[in-house]
């Protein structure tokens, strides 16, 4: 009896401070979504069942190895004991009732974080390797960096140009892959101002760790001043050919893979590309000119520069007027 | 060359046939592609394969492992000509960049797994019958260590096979585990850079190569690693003198042999970038390695069902006169689960890749959207399979764990029958769980609810077998020779694996987790608590009985107190890093997220860990010899294999024994679990 009262104390106090400690040492990013709360509040529940669970064990674990030790010189056998009973049906029905009201409170908790608002603001999501595309259809605005207004709903439509990916973005907690040849839904009321990562979460190939985009968010008023001006700035775009070319390039998430400041990225860079000396794989090299560009777009496995031989670069079917508005962009690139 | 010691001919050899290995493939590669290309990956293919059977030349000659080997060699070569023929004849592209085209590869690899199965002479028998020969019933193995290294029908010497085998591909997946965690020590990339280049890869190319080979490489070592352990114990626990079907028992071991020979050829062949899982669409866009995993992968699970239809069969009919259900030892019931989930579910993961490999191959559209197919239907196909595995995994080390405790306590076994039924618990409710890893797919999302609520199921009978664990433990006299400490390492160890798994398990929270190093942490902790550690168990507790000898006390617990305290920090380390934001499955990370330090420790941490599996592997091979003699019932355990002289005689029981008592009562008077049958 005096063992069972002395273990009772420990686990009550070791289940304590073993909180205390998970609930001090930060274990999650800052909670910058509606939706995060539910997850939070559900994790927070975890912690406490996790830390009175692992006292429960450790505690008269670790007692017994202290107290039942086999001492120097001792010889025979434990108390002869072969089970009992009502302790096994004890700890297999008490435990079924708390995961039972778990699985509960995770149904409702994922419900809280699927909340439809009618109101929300609808962002079309395109992953591809190994880049992000964000059109906004109220304003025909495409951006490769993801603008959201704080304090509204989201609903993302995202759809994949090729494998899977998946979104997420750590201080909004929740997670939704995207799968080619269909739309997945993504819903988040962003609470908290300020600069996030959106990060790809399914493994997508070899440039996976760097498929990121920064997400941005903003107050009302900026957002909308934001819309505004790319609003703009799209309409002026769309006169002269380079304009169309920078959003066709932006639309089709080209700038993932080719850089427009010489970096060397998953394909060869842009930056001053056009009319350069290009180096392929099979020892020869060409200019860089307005048929090899429209060949690469093209044909991308037609001839391979020198370096990237294994990559595998999407086929994108373009008009000519198209391919004419890109090679005019890509010749501003310099 | 003649007066050397096997090993350092075998060594001698290995380095020779790489050698010979990579001028073969260099050259083949040239005859064909009309120039050098000293990086060709037919010349790592053929390094590997040539050195490796160099090596057991050396070791043991023209015999066994080495001509199943050859005839590997050439059964590949064979079936890579034959298609490349076909393919000249029907017009189509005869050579590629990996030499051989896809498809003459694919089956290359699976005429050259038929090839070592005939070379090694695992089908010699059945041969021989189906031209109407006779065999003996027994065949007399050689004494010494090369009987080994060929075929035998004996189910000790094809443990203890499956065990070496398991241990040289667990230190593959080590190795390569290392590799990757120095790479991750700091943010940005070091080594595997986009300049770097091995075997046609790039530095992130290979990271995701090492990466995707490391998980399947430690599945393999653990599918072997079990098997070996059950092949070894279960006739000796329920006192048979064999398996069911010795033969069938041999062709399991060996078929996975070819299997672990491929699985490493993808890393040679252009590698492959999808993880252990090979979600499509990404594998059917990866390089040729992906097809060899598929292959390798697939054969190996042969070897799974046709070991778990054997041990089912032998503890169904084979068991000691008196042994009922709820007398025979835990580790059986333990065992019998693990092998209901193999017997039944291997077959999904075979089916998934098959059906990738099929769309490789045929053009079919099983899982294209463009061709009407559904991403996401392989996901359910391989987590059919992939789920259970788990418990396939650690059921034979709870088991092992259950086994060993009372030995070391001196007391009964606390609730021996809700502890055997907690393992068919925790392999039937399994079967119900697999969409839990596709919270985030995009499946139905009504679906995910009652996913969470059978997951969670799960935790139930778990927690039994940690409760009659620590009531076991209550009031016993506990000492803590290096086995126990594996046990209670494994214990502790299984309990972070346990705990962390309900955030995984309720879909809001693990909305957040999926894909994340918090999930690494876990299944690392499952992985080793349920298996890495009461394996070493096993190895320290059985090893006695197996050669005779017993392995250092000494250095046995200096494994454990290097490798448990490392292991911990490795997997705490993990989880804080993917709650706070770290993704699975990356060669790189942000610098600004700020998990520099605790990754530079996850990778000091994994090489104490090193350290100690190498201390672990100079203990177990130098005690071979030179260990300590140990004849007798060291453990004073109450099991029948430790009422007979170690080793093990090779038909096991001379006199058969029968079984009058409880397996675990020790504390009680007079008590016997078996008692050895006398001929008058």
């Amino acid at each position: 009896m005096r063992h069972f009262v002395i273990v009772a104390i420990l686990v009550l106090v070791m289940s304590t401070l073993t909180y205390l400690g998970l609930d001090s040492s930060g274990l999650l990013p800052v909670q910058a979504s509606e939706q995060a709360v539910p997850v939070d509040w559900l994790f927070n529940l975890q912690f406490i069942t996790i830390s009175f669970l692992f006292s429960l064990i450790i505690v008269p674990l670790v007692y017994s190895l202290v107290v039942f030790r086999r001492r120097p010189g001792e010889t025979g056998d434990g108390k002869h004991f072969e089970g009992n009973t009502a302790l096994e049906i004890t700890w297999t029905a008490i435990p079924l009732f708390i995961v039972m009201g778990f699985a509960y409170l995770g149904a409702y908790s994922l419900g809280e974080t699927r909340r439809v608002d009618p109101q929300a603001m609808v962002v079309n999501v395109t992953a591809q390797q190994f880049a992000w595309t964000f059109e906004y259809p109220d304003t025909g605005v495409v951006s490769s960096v993801l603008y959201l207004p704080e304090g509204k709903q989201a609903l993302l439509k995202m759809t994949s140009r090729d494998v899977i990916h998946s979104f997420w973005v750590p201080e909004f907690r929740i997670k939704q892959d995207i799968l080619p040849g269909r739309t997945t839904e993504y819903r988040i009321t962003p609470t908290r101002v300020g600069d996030y990562k959106l990060r790809c979460a399914e493994l997508c190939g070899t440039s996976h760790a760097y498929m990121l985009a920064d997400v941005k968010v903003v107050s009302r008023a900026d957002f909308d001043a934001w819309m505004a001006a790319r609003a703009e700035e799209a309409r002026a775009a769309a006169d002269t050919p380079e304009g169309r070319g920078k959003t066709l390039v932006t639309q089709n998430g080209c700038l993932g893979c080719h850089s427009l400041d010489g970096t060397r990225g998953t394909g060869p860079t842009w930056f001053g590309l056009y009319g350069s000396q290009v180096s392929l794989s099979d020892g020869t090299t060409v200019t860089a000119d307005e048929a090899f560009i429209a060949e690469s777009i093209l044909q991308p496995q037609a001839k391979f520069v020198a370096g990237y031989e294994t990559i595998q670069m999407p086929v994108y079917q373009f008009t000519d007027e198209q391919i004419a508005d890109i090679i005019a962009f890509i010749k501003t690139v310099k | 060359m003649k007066n050397m010691k096997p090993v350092w001919r075998g060594l001698v050899l290995l380095a020779l046939g790489g050698a010979l290995g990579y001028f073969l493939g260099l050259g083949l590669d040239a005859l064909v592609s009309g120039s050098a290309n000293f990086t060709a990956p037919l010349a790592g293919f053929f390094s590997l394969v040539v050195s490796v059977t160099g090596f057991f030349f050396g070791l043991v000659g023209y015999r066994g492992v080495t001509r199943g080997l050859v005839f590997q060699i050439i059964g590949t070569l064979a079936g890579g000509f034959f298609v490349t023929g076909l393919r000249a004849l029907m017009g189509l592209k005869t050579f590629g960049p990996f030499f051989f085209t896809e498809p003459a590869w694919v089956v290359g690899g699976l005429v050259g797994t038929l090839s070592f199965l005939a070379g090694v002479g695992a089908l010699t028998d059945w041969f021989k019958w189906a031209l109407g020969e006779s065999t003996p019933e027994h065949h007399t193995d050689e004494p010494g260590w090369q009987k080994y290294f060929n075929v035998s029908l004996d189910h000790k010497v094809i443990g203890v096979q499956y065990t070496i085998t398991s241990i040289a591909v667990l230190g593959f997946g080590g190795i390569f585990a290392l590799i990757f965690r120095t790479e991750l020590a700091a943010s940005q990339l070091q080594f595997l850079t986009t300049t770097f280049q091995a075997f046609d890869q790039n530095g992130l190319q290979f990271y995701n190569t090492l990466m995707s080979l490391h998980g399947m490489l430690m599945i393999v070592s653990i599918l072997l690693g079990i098997a070996g352990v059950m092949n070894y114990l279960i006739p000796m626990l329920i006192g048979a003198q064999d398996m069911a079907f010795p033969r069938l028992n041999a062709f399991s071991f060996w078929i996975a042999v070819p299997a672990a020979v491929l699985l490493l050829s993808a890393l040679f062949l252009g590698g492959f970038d999808t993880g252990w899982t090979g979600y499509p669409p990404l594998s059917t866009r990866s390089p040729l390695g992906v097809q060899m995993f598929f292959l390798g992968v697939f054969i190996a699970g042969w070897s799974s069902i046709l070991g778990a239809l054997n041990l089912i069969a032998t503890v169904a009919r084979m068991r000691a006169r008196g042994m009922t259900a709820f007398r025979l030892p835990i580790f059986a019931w333990a065992a019998i689960a693990t092998s209901i989930i193999s017997l039944t579910a291997t077959q999904l993961i075979g089916l998934s890749f098959q059906l990738v490999m099929f769309q490789r191959l045929l053009g079919m559209g099983f899982f294209d959207p463009a061709k009407g197919g559904n991403p996401v239907l392989f996901q359910h196909l391989f987590w059919f399979y992939s789920h259970p595995a788990v418990y396939v995994f650690v059921l034979p080390g709870l088991g092992v764990i259950s086994e060993l405790l009372p030995v070391f306590v001196r007391k009964p076994l606390f609730g021996y029958r809700w502890v055997a039924m907690s393992s068919l618990g925790i392999a039937l409710v399994g079967f119900l769980v697999w969409a839990h890893h596709m919270f985030t797919s995009g499946m139905n999302e009504y679906l995910r609810v009652p996913f969470m609520y059978s997951t969670l199921l799960v935790a139930v009978p778990t927690g039994v077998k940690f409760f009659s664990w620590v009531a076991t433990l209550w009031q016993g006299k506990i000492s803590t020779p290096t086995p126990m400490l594996f046990v209670l390492g494994g214990i502790v160890v299984f309990l972070m694996g346990g705990l962390s798994g309900p955030p995984n398990a309720t879909v809001s929270t693990d909305l957040h987790l999926h894909d994340t190093y918090f999930i690494v942490g876990h299944f690392h902790d499952t992985m080793f608590g349920g298996y890495i550690f009461p394996f070493f168990a096993a190895i320290y507790y059985w090893f006695p009985k197996a050669t005779g000898r017993r392995m250092s006390e000494k250095l046995g617990k200096l494994h454990f107190w290097l490798m448990t305290p490392s292991f911990l920090v490795l997997t705490f380390a993990m989880m804080r890093v993917g709650l706070l934001g770290m993704r699975r499955r990356i060669a790189d990370y942000d610098p600004a997220l700020g998990f520099d330090l605790s990754h530079l420790i996850m990778t000091v941490a994994a090489y104490l860990i090193f350290t100690s599996v190498v201390i672990f592997l100079y203990n177990f091979f130098h005690s071979m010899k030179h260990g300590e003699q140990a004849e007798g019932n060291l453990w004073n355990s109450r099991s029948p294999e430790w009422q007979v002289p170690s080793p093990m005689p090779v038909h096991n029981y001379d006199h058969a024994f029968q079984v009058v008592g409880e397996p675990y009562d020790y504390g009680l008077e007079g008590s016997k679990y078996v008692e050895f049958i006398k001929h008058k």
